[in-house]
């Protein structure tokens, strides 16, 4: 029961009780370690004492102590650290805060979250630190969601934590004529993270389900402090409907399942209905800038989503989203996507049609060798689609994906 | 927090440049100073001689070595600078995105040593 009561704890307050902190000290390591060292006192203490009735308030007394005997260990020391800026009254109002248990916790998330995804730092550093300072996801299994070790991460985080302070980014949301843009900048970060779990580019996982439910999280609570901003409600509406197949992307051998195959009576349709009811009000007034390629691509998810069946998929409708996409981007990537589903729409030879001259702009890229691949087979090309999954299969790097690409090369007939 | 600004610019930017854009990097600049005066403090900045009457100077085997052109050659050359008090790093980006696009620009905070704060 007390576990249930840290772990509900974990994902209301790990946030706002580092944000109070970092406001307070003006030093996002000491912030960090404070509420690490806060939640461990937590899981020790709330089994034997019980649940404290403000569960914030003590988490953050106790973060506030373990804070101040660092600091009083660092003075003898005499080190000195950069401190972040932060403006003098809001640092008052953090330390008056809850002084009475009582007290509620003030929110001030939101200028965490526009620290850490700062565009002074790299995107993948950003991402990095908001799931850590934001959501208290382990460095660990940050270090496994971007695929390099956990000293190499730990290394990252602490570069990215001093760079905010040498260099002087403020903890501040900044004026309405530049918050549209770090805005953005919060919501591919989210993306980011989410995005690393569904491609993993080697090794034997497919997917690694609970990072992207983490990024998930990390866009509700932006949308939570700034509800009605178009990129963030497109950016939610796209990763629950990506998201919601999740349970049917791979078979009990762990191999991969593509959609036309998927057990439809698998996918999360509380979530399917949550992102639709999102992107309704897009529908009447629709954005632009990134939240548009965001819901145009949620657009595309969506039409999946609502098919009963595989053969019920509006591939006509899926295709002029894509049309729309790849105007708004100029993305390649794009424009192989949108072929696949024009070739469902109008057949193989129109879709094989927009292929044409895309291997210089996606060089070394398996997925346009294994469309065409499937495009020229469904033509009656068997040669021609051997000779594609071969390159496909010399380029990809992912086990499940390369069994699903041999199980597709060997069905071939002729040839 | 002062700052310092390098300007990096491709040598020519300024003298191939017609009329028309000479006066728009002017326009820049003129912004600039006009926006800085009101935010932050401006403490110095100069535009500088090409790299191609650098001089550059080592220690080697405990000589003064001096060669002839700047530390390293690359296309784009500092072209000049400026120092800048300000509250926080978003105010100079504010700041510098005033500047010619033509620019690429390096931001860099200075740091106090301790012994050296009023030198």
């Amino acid at each position: 029961m007390s576990d249930s009561a840290i772990e509900a704890a974990f994902r209301d307050h790990w946030g706002r009780v580092t944000a109070l902190l970092v406001a307070q000290y003006r030093r996002l390591d000491l912030a960090e370690d404070g509420v690490a060292d806060a939640f461990e006192a937590a899981a020790r203490r709330w089994p034997v004492d019980g649940t404290p009735g403000n569960p914030g308030a003590w988490l953050l007394t106790a973060a506030r102590r373990r804070i101040i005997d660092r600091l009083r260990a660092e003075a003898v020391a005499a080190r000195k650290e950069p401190l972040l800026v932060v403006d003098e009254n809001l640092r008052q109002e953090a330390q008056q805060i809850m002084v009475d248990p009582g007290g509620v916790i003030r929110d001030e998330r939101l200028r965490l979250v526009l620290l850490c995804a700062h565009p002074a730092l790299a995107a993948d550093a950003a991402s990095a630190l908001s799931l850590r300072l934001v959501l208290g996801i382990p460095t660990a299994e940050i270090a496994r969601l971007f695929l390099v070790s956990e000293g190499t991460m730990a290394a990252r985080l602490t570069r990215a934590k001093k760079k905010l302070a040498a260099s002087g980014v403020p903890f501040r949301v900044p004026e309405d004529s530049v918050l549209g843009d770090r805005l953005e900048m919060v919501a591919s970060v989210a993306y980011l993270a989410f995005t690393s779990a569904y491609a993993p580019v080697t090794g034997a996982d497919v997917t690694r389900v609970g990072a992207a439910g983490n990024a998930i999280r990390l866009a509700r609570v932006v949308r939570d402090l700034r509800p009605g901003e178009p990129v963030l409600e497109a950016l939610t509406a796209l990763m629950l409907l990506q998201h919601s197949r999740r349970d049917a992307r791979t078979d009990e051998q762990r191999g991969l399942v593509l959609l036309p195959d998927q057990d439809r009576s698998l996918w999360r349709h509380d979530e399917i209905a949550e992102a639709l009811g999102i992107l309704a009000p897009l529908l009447r007034d629709e954005p632009g800038g990134l939240a548009r390629e965001y819901f145009l691509q949620a657009l595309a998810a969506a039409e999946h989503a609502v098919a009963r069946t595989a053969s019920d998929t509006r591939w006509d409708r899926i295709a002029a989203h894509y049309a729309a996409l790849e105007a708004h981007t100029g993305s390649p990537i794009v424009r192989l996507n949108r072929a696949v589903a024009v070739a469902e729409a109008d057949g193989p030879r129109a879709g094989l049609a927009l292929l044409d001259g895309l291997e210089t702009r996606l060089p070394g890229n398996h997925r346009l060798y294994a469309a065409r691949a499937d495009l020229l087979a469904r033509a009656g090309d068997p040669a021609g689609a051997r000779a594609a999954y071969d390159v496909a299969l010399s380029l990809c790097g992912n086990d499940a994906e390369r069994a699903h690409l041999e199980r597709r090369r060997e069905a071939l007939l002729g040839g | 927090m002062r700052y310092l600004v390098l300007i990096a610019y491709e040598p020519g930017a300024w003298s191939e440049a017609t009329d028309e854009e000479q006066q728009r990097f002017t326009e820049g600049h003129l912004a600039f100073h006009r926006e800085v005066e009101r935010r932050a403090r401006l403490v110095a900045g100069e535009a500088l001689a090409g790299t191609d009457v650098a001089t550059t100077m080592r220690h080697v085997d405990g000589k003064v070595v001096l060669t002839d052109g700047p530390f390293a050659e690359t296309a784009e050359q500092i072209g000049g600078f400026y120092l800048v008090d300000a509250d926080d790093l978003d105010v100079v980006i504010d700041l510098c995105a005033l500047l010619p696009p033509a620019y690429t620009l390096e931001i860099r905070p200075a740091v106090s040593i301790e012994g050296f704060e009023n030198h």
